[in-house]
């Protein structure tokens, strides 16, 4: 499908362009929207916290497909199955970490 | 001529000395550097976060206090523009626009990397005249181990940033200089990736 | 004036650091000892030096081995280091029992050298000795498994190896000026921080590590994209040989694994040198997080020290058995599964940190399951052996002492993976002879199969049988009195780390293992007898034909020792085991009907810049002598920038017409063979082209 409707050089070109655009804008949308939550305190601090590493997450995942240009094609895979390796290393290492020493926090409180 | 491949196991053939695709090798080498590198930033964040108790600010100034809102935010314009802009210049590589308009977007990314710099900086500066240095709390400690490390980062991306224009501009756009600032733009969009991080736990998260 | 000046030159560094000084100005054993020992390493570097010059081998020393990239060379170059430091490393440890043996009485070592014994001891052992060792075997081994003509990075090969060797040279420099830490290998906060331990041996555990961790990485990223990227056609995934699986695992948790003990080793020397509160008792400092980042890099650690000697065994196992692996996909899905199990079990090192009962039982649980996996792959070896064509050659006779040993270390991990158990004996001997007992006989044993295995590959001919049977049974018998007595004193109470002890229960315990460490340096030196034996009746065991074992992988079927090029051609895979395959089928040693020109990465000074310079780094660290860090950091970052601007300025190209010269030669010489069956393997009539037998399998 898209491969058909990428026709000339100038297409393909137009299409690249539009993804750095698409990830830029997507981008700053995700960046403002935490800033301002944060600066106006609309929402309680909790909700604030979830809000950001939400949107965080979803911003990670934009700069990964528009802007490191991993996505789900074949010709990514390599790099995908690097990066879900990857994410799951620091994932569990992260969390085991962090789970470990507030464990250790509140029991010496 | 498949089965009976088999059966022999191995033979030998000649074949002009299998071209290798270096710069896909190089590529996915540092692919392998990143995620290496990934690993160090997430246990740094790690531990900023386990840092952000009452215990580690050791009666020494609080998230809360020391940053504030603006600053971060114009760390992030300048940062997030520049991955944009680097996009650019890859776009003008991989389509052949000239040399001239690849330059011109990288030093456009080099000035946005220097700003950024230069705001992290003044950051620094600002808190240690407030005394708030790495040597007051644990809180302040792990501050200065994550985000100056996102800084060095930056410094090691601009250098890399400049040797490139100095090699497109003595030999234009060979083959190893576009492999190469293909890999300074993985690696350039991947310090943006990790200011994301940094933004949303160290700034938005101490402040909300 | 003068001080300050002295102090702006030379940093904290003064006569008193200068430890082969001792013995004149404080004669009792302990400092005669001290000297001792250094006095052997200046001594040692000296004749060595005068050697060199005497025999006028500084020229091809230089261009030949220290500039080289030629990933077989740099492989032996790490193996060197590995042995050098396996027998300061040995020597320490039976430094360690004799002061044991006599520990009732008190000894003759000082508190302070025995700490320093243990922590040098553990710090060579795991970073020095078996890291390089399998390095070293990696490099050689799997671009010629993998049909490649070289690594996919070969400067940076040689810039890891230069890495190494500066980590390895600040722990040797550390014996000659000034003391090291006595902080263990794990080097625990707050003992490690400046308000107990001011000196310089904490500076000397931190660069010494922090360097050959950073080239660690970098031989991991090399070899993850050798695997990936160099496989010569038609070697599929699950055609790679189950070494060269084993070692893309290894380098996979090379890269991942390494990060932490980066962080962990930056951040204690952010706290040392800047004042920061990473780990410190005040100020909001968390020294648990030590033992957590620690920890995080060492459980995978012990899966890179101990998957290599898998493949090792694998290889051996099936070579020697004449048969196939058995379960070839089981062991390669354990290999991962292991490699990744390796990452959620790291708290299991300290269950006794204070942390709630269910945590603990999570990562006891997770310790356990990695005990399937292993099991797997012992059940898989066992297999292979059976109904084989056992022949119980030097390798075959470390990976049988392995398999039994191994599973007995095994048994007792699993105990220690039970928290209830841990803290009965965390912390005790019993600890100390469990991972000795995975550590000797899984590590040390398969590296030194991979030795005896490979060498006439390297070197053109074999290692010298006799004396290879008595160095493996003296480490065997060697290491089984030494350790075993430990779980039962371990069990009893004896904590490790402990110069003496009061209780005379212990003592006949501790005389045994000091038996068991006369045994360990018999076998030490018989390895070094049994080289030298090899290296004068060389001619009686030449490897003519390249595969003296009648062995079934890719390396076997090129010339020994094998030429810079590797391979004449590119060897097409078709099968699993493609050249046992081919030799089955008769087509052992075709020629190829033509070649082509052969191009080659040229020699590079990265290596040599990176071990003068990360030692000159590391040292002006440990001694604050800041001129010289940065004088070091920026010859290491202008030669890297200048690198990368040059490019390889001398590529070799060697043409088509010669490597056809060289290989009809070699092909000549192997017609003129005769093939010796496998029972004449350790005779002098193997010349290394094996005659084919037919076996049941091969009947199948
Ligand atoms: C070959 C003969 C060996 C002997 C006689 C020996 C002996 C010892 C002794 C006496 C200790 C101190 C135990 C204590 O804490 O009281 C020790 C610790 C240790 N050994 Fe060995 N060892 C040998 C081989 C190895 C090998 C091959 C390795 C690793 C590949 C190794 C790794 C370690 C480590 C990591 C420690 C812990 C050091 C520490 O406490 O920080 N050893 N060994
Ligand atoms: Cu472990």
């Amino acid at each position: 499908m898209l491969v058909s409707k990428i026709r000339s050089r100038e297409d393909a070109y137009r299409h690249d362009l539009r993804g750095y655009q698409a990830g830029f804008i997507l981008a700053a949308i995700l960046t403002i929207i935490p800033f301002a939550l944060v600066a106006s305190g609309t929402f309680s601090t909790i909700a604030t916290l979830w809000v950001i590493g939400v949107i965080a997450l979803i911003q990670i995942a934009v700069h990964i497909r528009y802007f490191l240009h991993v996505d789900l094609s074949p010709e990514r895979r390599e790099e995908l199955y690097l990066m879900l390796f990857s994410g799951a290393l620091v994932t569990l290492m992260i969390a085991g970490m962090l789970w470990l020493l507030f464990n250790l926090h509140t029991r010496m409180m | 001529m498949n089965v009976i491949a088999r059966s022999l196991g191995l033979t030998w053939v000649a074949e002009y000395d299998h071209e290798h695709d270096r710069a896909a090798s190089a590529l996915s080498g540092f692919w392998l550097f990143m995620m290496s590198d990934l690993i160090i930033f997430g246990l740094m964040f790690a531990t900023y976060v386990t840092m952000l108790t009452p215990m580690s600010f050791a009666g020494g100034p609080t998230p809360k206090e020391l940053f504030e809102l603006p600053g971060a935010a114009l760390e992030t314009a300048a940062l997030l523009t520049s991955t944009y802009t680097f996009g650019m210049a890859s776009l003008a590589i991989k389509f052949d626009r000239g040399l001239g308009k690849v330059k011109s977007w990288l030093l456009i990314t080099l000035a946005l990397g220097l700003v950024f710099l230069a705001l992290e900086i003044r950051e620094f500066a600002h808190m240690v005249a407030e005394g708030a240095v790495p040597q007051r709390s644990g809180f302040l400690s792990a501050f200065f181990g994550l985000v100056p490390l996102h800084g060095v980062h930056v410094t090691a991306g601009v250098t890399w940033l400049v040797m490139m224009l100095i090699q497109i501009n003595r030999t234009g756009l060979t083959g190893s200089a576009k492999s190469r600032i293909a890999r300074l733009a993985l690696f350039w969009h991947f310090l943006d990736l990790i200011w994301v991080g940094i933004f949303s736990v160290v700034y938005l998260g101490g402040i909300a | 004036m003068s001080h300050s000046f002295w102090s702006l030159v030379f940093g904290r560094l003064d006569f008193d650091s200068l430890d082969f000084l001792k013995a004149f100005f404080h004669p009792d054993l302990n400092d005669v000892i001290v000297s001792g020992a250094s006095w052997v390493v200046i001594l040692g570097a000296v004749v060595t030096a005068a050697l060199l010059t005497w025999f006028r081998l500084w020229g091809p020393l230089w261009s030949k081995w220290l500039i080289s990239v030629d990933h077989k060379r740099i492989g032996v170059m790490y193996i060197v280091l590995a042995l050098i430091m396996l027998a300061r490393g040995v020597l320490e440890g039976v430094v360690m029992r004799a002061q044991q043996a006599d520990g009732l009485h008190g000894g003759f070592v000082s508190a302070d050298h025995f700490a320093q014994l243990f922590s040098t001891h553990g710090t060579i052992m795991i970073f020095f000795m078996a890291m390089p060792f399998l390095t070293g075997l990696i490099n050689i081994v799997v671009p010629l498994q993998i049909g490649a003509r070289d690594v996919s990075f070969p400067m940076l090969n040689s810039l890891s190896l230069g890495l190494t060797v500066s980590g390895a040279m600040l722990v040797m420099i550390s014996l000659v000026i000034g003391d090291f830490s006595t902080g263990g290998w794990t080097a625990y906060p707050p003992y490690t921080e400046p308000d107990f331990q001011p000196g310089a041996g904490v500076d000397y555990w931190i660069w010494a590590v922090t360097l050959a961790g950073l080239g660690s990485t970098l031989t991991g990223i090399n070899f993850v994209v050798t695997i990936l990227k160099e496989r010569a056609p038609g070697m599929t995934l699950l055609r790679m040989p189950i070494f060269t699986w084993n070692a893309l695992c290894t380098s996979l948790l090379l890269v991942f694994a390494m990060p932490p003990l980066t962080v962990a080793g930056l951040m204690l020397a952010a706290d040392r040198y800047l004042g920061f509160h990473f780990f410190t008792n005040t100020l909001g400092g968390n020294m648990m997080n030590y033992a957590n980042l620690f920890w995080q890099f060492g459980h995978p650690e012990v899966y890179i020290l101990i998957l290599p000697a898998f493949g090792v065994y694998g290889e051996v196992i099936a070579t020697f058995s004449g048969k196939r692996l058995y379960g070839y996909v089981t062991l390669v899905i354990a290999t991962m599964a292991i490699g990744f199990l390796s990452f959620g079990v790291w708290l299991h090192h300290f269950f006794t940190m204070g942390q709630d009962a269910d945590v603990n039982a999570v990562f006891g649980i997770a310790t356990m399951l990695i005990g399937i996996p292993t099991g797997v792959k012992v059940y898989d070896w066992m297999a292979t052996m059976f109904r084989g064509r056992i022949r119980f050659s030097v390798p075959m006779v470390y990976a049988l002492a392995f398999m039994v040993l191994f599973v007995l270390g095994g048994l007792t991990g699993i105990l220690l993976a039970n928290p209830t158990v841990d803290f009965q004996v965390h912390n005790t001997l019993f600890l100390v002879a469990h991972f000795h007992n995975m550590l000797i006989p899984g590590t040390l044993f398969g590296m030194l199969a991979g030795y005896t295995y490979w060498f006439p590959k390297v070197f053109g001919f074999r290692l010298n049988d006799r004396w290879g049977y008595i160095a493996a049974f003296s480490w065997i018998i060697g290491y089984f009195l030494a350790f075993m007595p430990l779980y039962a004193v371990g069990l009893m109470g004896m904590t490790r780390r402990t110069v003496s002890y009061t209780n005379s229960a212990f003592e006949p315990w501790f005389l045994v293992a000091g038996a068991g460490a006369f045994f360990v340096t018999v076998a030490l030196v018989t390895l070094c007898v049994q080289l030298y034996v090899s290296i004068r009746d060389r001619e009686l065991t030449r490897d003519i034909g390249g595969d003296p074992w009648n062995a079934r992988t890719l390396e076997w079927a090129t010339p020994s020792p094998v030429p810079a090029y590797n391979f004449p051609v590119m060897p097409h895979i078709h099968a699993l085991d493609a050249f046992a395959v081919a030799k089955e089928a008769g087509f052992g040693y075709q020629e190829p009907t033509s070649y082509s020109d052969i191009h080659l990465p040229g020699n590079t000074w990265a290596g040599v810049i990176a071990a003068v310079f990360g030692t000159a780094l590391g040292f002006g660290l440990v001694w604050h002598m800041w001129w010289l860090a940065w004088l070091s950091l920026a010859v290491l970052a202008v030669s890297l920038i200048a690198r990368a601007l040059l490019g390889d300025r001398h590529p070799v190209k060697i043409p088509a017409t010669e490597v056809r010269r060289q290989y009809r030669a070699w092909l000549e010489k192997v017609r003129a063979v005769t093939p010796v069956t496998r029972a004449l393997e350790w005779d002098h009539r193997n010349c290394g082209v094996a005659a084919t037998e037919y076996f049941e399998e091969a009947a199948e």
